[in-house]
């Protein structure tokens, strides 16, 4: 069946994922999912916070970066043509695509043309974004996920769950059955004694892609930067497929979304700093792999830039909305928000998961412009608004600013019908409606400081049954009890005293 | 080449006639967005002049489990010598360009190979090592970058071989990304390697090798 690499099912997509506070439920009901998680967030965090505390100038460097971002978006066609113009002289070609169908259309072109029926990938987010391995599977060309958690999520016939370690999902156990039950379909099969050591396990993807890297001739990648000033496109790794896929086969194409701009060569002394410490929490990631155009004799002698629109300049319109242009895709917020550590990946809906996937889905999925499904308007709700993500963003992206602007959006083209996937907007339509009448504020106060007193013994409100609005905020959270007294009682009470 | 290769050419939607890429830039030019005030560099771009820069660099390196060994010039063939016979190398790449007394150490149990006329891959994938110079190092990162250049060779030759010694020489240690890429060409293909090729893909537990080199040895001249 078309669709599968291996020929049989077909693989699955995020198409179809229900709106959060239900996919959040059934995660959370996956005690496996739930323990991998919480392992894998809490090491993440505590080694990103020794890799961060090394540099005195942490602040100093996030503040550059996002000062580089905003410049980019705020110079981005000279920039891009600039680029444009830096690729093309180096001997490579430069294409446009306004979304994902016309990106998989130029890819596809390009395979064809080189004479090819399969690639290698390195692990590109973009090329997740529009489902190329999907769309080339249609066109009868195998793409081969060569990162080994990649590999593994694509023989599992699985969806990714982190950006960074997409199978943290998966136990060594599971990979293991994965690998002994599907590698042979896919090429080298695993050893039939492949125990559940991630150093043998490794060793066999080793082997298994090896043949794949040899005789390739077509690789595609993502790009983490490219510089306008030079043309140079780069990649940042740990295992040395991506090395593999940017040089052994004759033909590289790069499909990178247009906002992974940085103006100048000099900009990557901030990149490469904030990068691998936020994502690895490494002083630098094992390989990074540049290139400008093509070099004679080294690497692949075609090399074709696909830039990639698919929703970012839709970004653009929202004011507030457009900070998360500035995103490098480290995966910093995911490991410190938690939601993201209860729920995992695959609830969010998209290959963006945890804060910045909350933000990033719905502003690239057009909400600026036009009213979205109901899975993306119940993204901004994915989260509690503490506020951490924004602690740890290298490029300061003030995430919960933009929850709430989006919160504030979806109200507004959903109105009512927002209290099925979270609710909030009901709840703070029903305060602004307090907050606008001083009489019906006093009202809600009294009613709320009477509540404490029957429920508040502990100084906590916890699950009360009531009705209506205050019901449905109450099922999902407890609160400090209000103070007895509300805050206009006691200040009419000061005011008679004669106090004031 | 094929009509879709071209750029700009593939036309879907849209104003008849409109380029993809005339849409894209008419769709960015709508918007009007303020740049920043500034752009503020006040973090550091190179180390403070008390850290010995050499000492901080192999320790940096040591970090990522690479293995580390400090040579004069004197004694540095020995070095490589005893760096590729304690990886149990019997045949090695040579990149053109490397200094030949580098070499001088080596038994007669080691086959060497020259890149010229250039080896194919399956060649190279059955040498066992590579010998390479490098561009520049940065301390404070543990990071070696090969530009390519004489006594690098092209960059399949540092991959597919399972062992890599690379020498690097005192004056080619910065201390800090910045002043690295102060010295390199971006218009070079750059491989920036700092430690073995590594993951963390299963349970996060931090395996040394899967596809580029699993074993590296910096050999620190100076």
């Amino acid at each position: 069946m078309s669709g599968s690499p291996a020929g049989r099912e077909p693989l699955p997509t995020f198409a179809g994922t229900p709106p959060f506070p239900e996919a959040a439920r059934t995660a959370l009901a996956d005690e496996q999912l739930r323990r991998n998680l919480r392992h894998a967030t809490t090491t993440i965090r505590t080694k990103r916070g020794r890799a961060v505390a090394e540099r005195p100038d942490w602040e100093a460097l996030r503040l550059a970066g996002a000062a580089i971002k905003d410049d980019v978006i705020a110079r981005w066609p000279e920039l891009l043509t600039q680029l444009e113009a830096n690729v093309t002289a180096a001997g490579g070609i430069v294409h446009w695509a306004r979304d994902g169908a016309e990106a998989n259309a130029i890819v596809a072109g390009i395979v064809r043309a080189a004479g090819a029926t399969e690639v290698v990938k390195v692990k590109s987010m973009t090329t997740q974004e529009i489902e190329l391995n999907e769309a080339l599977a249609r066109e009868g060309i195998e793409a081969w996920e060569t990162d080994l958690a990649e590999l593994i999520v694509q023989l599992g016939r699985d969806l990714p769950s982190h950006i960074l370690v997409p199978a943290i999902h998966r136990n060594r156990d599971e990979i293991r059955d994965i690998f002994r039950a599907e590698m042979g379909a896919a090429g080298r099969p695993a050893p039939a004694d492949l125990s559940n050591e991630p150093r043998e396990l490794a060793e066999a993807a080793r082997l298994h892609l090896r043949e794949k890297f040899l005789r390739a001739k077509v690789a595609i990648s993502g790009a983490n930067f490219a510089i306008a000033e030079t043309g140079t496109v780069m990649v940042v790794e740990s295992e040395g497929n991506g090395r593999m896929c940017l040089t052994l086969p004759e033909t590289l194409v790069t499909v990178m979304g247009i906002e992974k701009l940085l103006p100048t060569w000099r900009d990557l002394e901030v990149f490469l700093q904030l990068l691998p410490r936020s994502s690895t929490a490494e002083r630098m990631n094992p390989y990074t792999s540049m290139w400008t155009g093509v070099t004679p004799g080294d690497g692949p002698q075609a090399f074709h830039l696909v830039l990639l629109d698919n929703g970012r300049t839709d970004v653009l319109l929202d004011e507030v909305g457009r900070q998360a242009l500035r995103c490098i895709k480290c995966s910093a917020c995911l490991n410190v928000c938690p939601v993201y550590e209860r729920v995992g990946g695959r609830a969010y809906g998209s290959p963006y998961p945890g804060p910045i996937g909350a933000i990033l889905t719905p502003q690239l999925r057009g909400i600026a412009r036009h009213p979205v499904d109901e899975q993306t308007a119940s993204l901004p709700y994915a989260s509690s608004l503490c506020g951490a993500c924004f602690e740890v963003c290298p490029v300061r992206i003030d995430i919960p600013e933009v929850l709430i602007q989006l919160r504030t959006q979806v109200v507004r083209q959903h109105g009512w019908r927002a209290r099925t996937f979270g609710e909030e907007p009901v709840a703070m339509r029903a305060l602004s409606t307090a907050f606008a009448n001083p009489g019906r504020l006093d009202l809600a106060e009294r009613v709320a400081g009477g509540a404490g007193r029957v429920v508040g013994r502990r100084g906590r409100i916890g699950r009360l049954p009531l009705p209506g609005l205050l019901g449905a905020w109450f099922r999902r959270r407890d609160l400090p009890a209000p103070a007895r007294t509300s805050f206009r009682r006691w200040w009419r009470s000061r005011s008679s005293r004669g106090e004031s | 080449m094929a009509e879709p290769l071209e750029p700009g050419r593939i036309v879907t939607g849209g104003a008849p006639g409109e380029t993809a890429r005339d849409a894209v830039l008419a769709r960015i030019r709508a918007v009007a967005v303020p740049p920043p005030a500034a752009i503020p560099r006040d973090y550091l771009t190179s180390l403070s002049p008390d850290v010995d820069i050499l000492e901080r660099f192999a320790e940096r390196v040591a970090d990522y489990r690479a293995l580390v060994h400090r040579a004069t010039s004197g004694n540095l063939a020995a070095t490589v010598a005893e760096a590729l016979k304690g990886r149990g190398a019997r045949s090695l790449v040579i990149p053109a360009g490397l200094p030949a007394d580098w070499l001088i150490g080596l038994g007669p149990g080691i086959e060497r190979q020259s890149d010229d006329p250039p080896l194919t891959y399956g060649q190279l994938d059955a040498i066992d090592a590579v010998i390479t110079g490098c561009a520049v190092a940065i301390a404070e990162t543990g990071t070696i970058v090969l530009d390519a250049g004489p006594g690098q060779g092209r960059r399949a030759l540092s991959l597919l071989p399972d062992r890599h010694v690379c020498v690097v020489r005192a004056e080619q240690v910065v201390g800090e990304v910045a002043e690295a890429l102060a010295r390199l060409d971006p218009h070079r293909p750059l491989t920036w390697i700092s430690g073995p090729s590594a993951t963390s893909d299963i349970e996060l537990d931090r395996v040394e090798g899967v596809h580029g080199p699993r074993n590296l040895d910096v050999v620190i001249v100076g």
